[in-house]
């Protein structure tokens, strides 16, 4: 397996969730969508933090294994990041479209533009 | 030369000389900070404290007097003292102690004090008693701190100071809309005089560098004299436009020929008040003014002959207007014209000695006739009317005397102050070589017999004849005090003017005798304390006036005692002339309907109001609608449909990307 597969797929995930969340109009399936991108960009940070050495590490011998431990994790701590804050970022995303819905009857985002005025 | 001055008048001192403008200055604030707001009830209070604090005020300036005669006549100098320094730019306060300031500083508190004390009997019962006392002291504060100021600039303030406190008083029963006008036509005219003036001054100082190179500082008053001694700091002509940016501003004030529509209107404000700007204060100020800078006047012939020709001008002009008026005031007003017409056609043929002797006698006379034409209309219950008086000689003994002392003085009958003053006047103009000097000396001449006329005119009208009626037979009276029969006036209005008689007929002969009277020097006012030398006494001028004086009261006896000449057939012979004469030459319908309405507000405002309207306001416009209608192009692309917003953010990377792609 090569690095452009993993950055790939995560590629096409990110443009499938980025259509999803332009052009559906139900609230519930942009956050779906938007859980996609989360996913995608999550994939390519694993993804890069396995296959790419930082420049610095690579022709200095003198550095000690902890660094060289540290900079290999980054992506993945990034992953565990962006997974907790993608859970929050549903359960506050739904607690909106819910009220959303108690106020208006609706759950479509084209319904949402009073920022306009 | 100076032995009649007793010994105990030893030198004055400066804080004393300041005394004399912080004592009226002092009762102003009185008056106006804590008797008016705090004790209105006790108004009476400010009448006296005014008096008083003139008194003390008064008292100094004689002290003054003695202290400058004692020293000859010359100035007692006094350092000024610094008011703002910037750089090179220094400018002082402080006071210029010579004959001609003590000897205004005399007028102004003797006159304005026996107004002051005439004024507690006329204004009794006002309920603006405080308010008039406030700017009565305010105004005699103002014209002392005028003739004492060393510097320009100074001076110019207390001349605003002036021209304010006589709107204000003016003004004062402002709520008669006519009043009102008269008040604002006052300060708007003389606004027309000042601007020369300032001209002046800062033409002046424009000339700073030459003045500093000789080490002298152009907005002092004494320094502009010792430059023009010496000869080379400003030119002639320079000296010359100053001069004459100074001569607007005293026009304005001494309402000098075309700037004199205001004074004749300023008979709207209290007889007093008349009696005080008429005497002393703000017409005296012309005069002054150009006394005080007559070395910048003699330095340019063209300036100087500018002063002799209005001068002669405003003369008859004023005069001829004296003669057809029917309000008793008005008359008096068209005669402080002529008078100050006198006093600068002297300085214009280089005398100003000789005027500051006229303004010294004519103070008197003038303040006295004032009081007199307030009396009378006390009595006949407010009107100033003369054709509603007469025969009042019977009823009212004293203020008769007293007014015709007054008017013989002012027409020049011997041997009452205004003969002495006049006539020197005469003399110094006809002794003067040139055309200007003759002119003026026939033009002074005329009006010697037509001041004499329209003097006795009045007195014969008011007090002559029967009764008839006083206020209630004048239908321009709308309220007045319910009909009551004529009666003399109280004392306290009566004392100022026996005073003031006394004053009108022994001032001009005991200052200024025509031979050496007792310890008193031949000529002292104005040879040995004004300075002046060319003035003589000549005896066939002398007689000469007289003869016209008389030939003015005479035809005015037969007119309107004996009535061997009819007024009307007089009238109606030369009923053009009558009109012109009683439409006052058409000056106001001249100012206010052509210069004012047409070419002021209609003219000039009228195409800056649509330069206004259509360039500047058209140009923000078109501004205004190309921002309105881009943003209004921008706005359609907020949508507030968030996804759209979102769909523009990913294309907008998506092509920076694509451009950066490209670029590698």
């Amino acid at each position: 397996m090569s690095l452009e597969n993993f950055l790939l797929v995560g590629a096409i995930l990110f443009s499938i969730g980025m259509y999803g969340a332009i052009s559906r109009r139900s609230a519930v399936v942009v956050l779906m969508s938007l859980e996609l991108m989360f996913t995608a960009v999550n994939i390519t940070a694993v993804a890069l933090s396995r296959y790419v050495l930082p420049a610095g590490l690579i022709f200095d011998p003198s550095t000690t294994s902890d660094l060289v431990t540290r900079s290999l994790l980054t992506g993945h701590v990034f992953a565990i990041f962006i997974i907790t804050v993608g859970a929050a970022e549903v359960a506050l995303g739904v607690a909106i479209v819910i009220m959303l819905y108690r106020n208006r009857e609706t759950v479509f985002v084209t319904d949402a533009n009073q920022m306009r005025h | 030369m100076t032995d009649f001055i007793p010994n105990f008048w030893q030198q004055i001192e400066e804080p004393q000389a300041w005394l004399i403008f912080l004592f009226p200055l002092g009762a102003f604030l009185v008056n106006s900070l804590i008797i008016r707001p705090f004790f209105n009830q006790y108004s009476k209070l400010s009448g006296w404290i005014t008096v008083v604090s003139l008194t003390a005020s008064f008292v100094l300036s004689v002290y003054a007097v003695g202290s400058v005669a004692a020293n000859d006549g010359r100035s007692i100098g006094w350092a000024s003292h610094e008011w703002v320094e910037v750089a090179n730019f220094k400018m002082t306060v402080g006071i210029m102690m010579n004959s001609l300031t003590a000897l205004m500083l005399l007028v102004v508190t003797g006159v304005s004090l026996l107004v002051q004390i005439y004024s507690m009997g006329y204004m009794k019962g006002d309920s603006g008693y405080s308010r008039y006392f406030a700017y009565m002291s305010l105004f005699t504060a103002s014209m002392v701190g005028l003739v004492m100021s060393s510097n320009i600039v100074q001076l110019f303030v207390f001349w605003e100071l002036v021209g304010l406190c006589s709107f204000l008083l003016i003004g004062f029963w402002f709520h008669k809309p006519s009043a009102a006008a008269a008040a604002k036509k006052a300060f708007l005219v003389t606004r027309v005089g000042d601007f020369g003036f300032l001209l002046g001054i800062l033409y002046l100082f424009s000339q700073g560098d030459s003045f500093t190179a000789n080490n002298l500082n152009p907005l002092e008053i004494r320094d502009i004299e010792k430059a023009i001694g010496l000869g080379t700091v400003i030119s002639s002509s320079v000296a010359g436009w100053i001069a004459l940016g100074f001569f607007l501003g005293a026009m304005g004030k001494s309402g000098q020929f075309p700037l004199h529509t205001w004074l004749p209107d300023a008979m709207e404000g209290p007889t007093p008040v008349s009696s005080l700007i008429h005497a002393a204060t703000m017409v005296a100020a012309g005069v002054f003014l150009v006394a005080r800078f007559f070395p910048l006047f003699e330095a340019s012939p063209v300036a100087l002959d500018t002063v002799a020709i209005i001068g002669g001008v405003t003369v008859v002009f004023a005069a001829s207007m004296g003669l057809v008026m029917n309000d008793i005031k008005r008359v008096l007003a068209y005669s402080t014209v002529s008078q100050l017409g006198y006093m600068m056609l002297a300085i214009g043929v280089g005398a100003p000695g000789v005027a500051i002797f006229h303004l010294f006698t004519h103070a008197f006379f003038k303040c006295l006739l004032f009081q007199g034409a307030g009396s009378v209309s006390h009595a006949v219950g407010g009107t100033f009317d003369m054709r509603y008086m007469g025969g009042l000689r019977r009823v009212m003994p004293w203020t008769y005397a007293t007014f015709l002392i007054g008017s013989l003085s002012l027409a020049g009958i011997f041997p009452l102050a205004g003969f002495w003053s006049k006539d020197e006047i005469l003399a110094s103009a006809q002794g003067q070589a040139g055309f200007i000097p003759q002119a003026v000396f026939g033009l002074a001449l005329i009006a010697v017999t037509m001041t004499a006329f329209y003097m006795f005119r009045v007195l014969f009208m008011t007090f002559e004849g029967d009764y008839k009626g006083g206020a209630d037979a004048d239908p321009d009276v709308e309220s007045h005090a319910p009909s009551n029969t004529p009666h003399e006036s109280a004392w306290s209005m009566l004392g100022p003017m026996v005073i003031l008689a006394l004053l009108a007929i022994f001032a001009g002969f005991v200052a200024n005798p025509i031979v050496n009277l007792g310890a008193i020097p031949e000529h002292w006012l104005v040879h040995d304390f004004l300075h002046e030398s060319a003035a003589k006494f000549n005896l066939g001028i002398a007689a000469i006036s007289t003869f016209a004086a008389i030939l003015g009261i005479l035809l005015a006896y037969l007119m309107y005692v004996s009535k061997t000449i009819s007024a009307q057939t007089v009238v109606s012979s030369v009923r053009p002339i009558h009109t012109v004469l009683s439409r006052k030459y058409y000056f106001d319908e001249l100012y206010e309907d052509l210069l004012t309405t047409r070419v002021f507000y209609r003219g000039l405002a009228g195409a800056l109001d649509w330069f206004d309207r259509c360039v500047v306001d058209g140009l923000v416009r078109v501004i205004d609608n190309f921002g309105r209608n881009i943003g209004r192009l921008i706005g359609q692309a907020q949508t507030g449909q968030v996804q759209s917003y979102g769909a523009v953010l990913s294309g907008g990377v998506l092509v920076i990307l694509g451009v950066l792609l490209f670029l590698k």
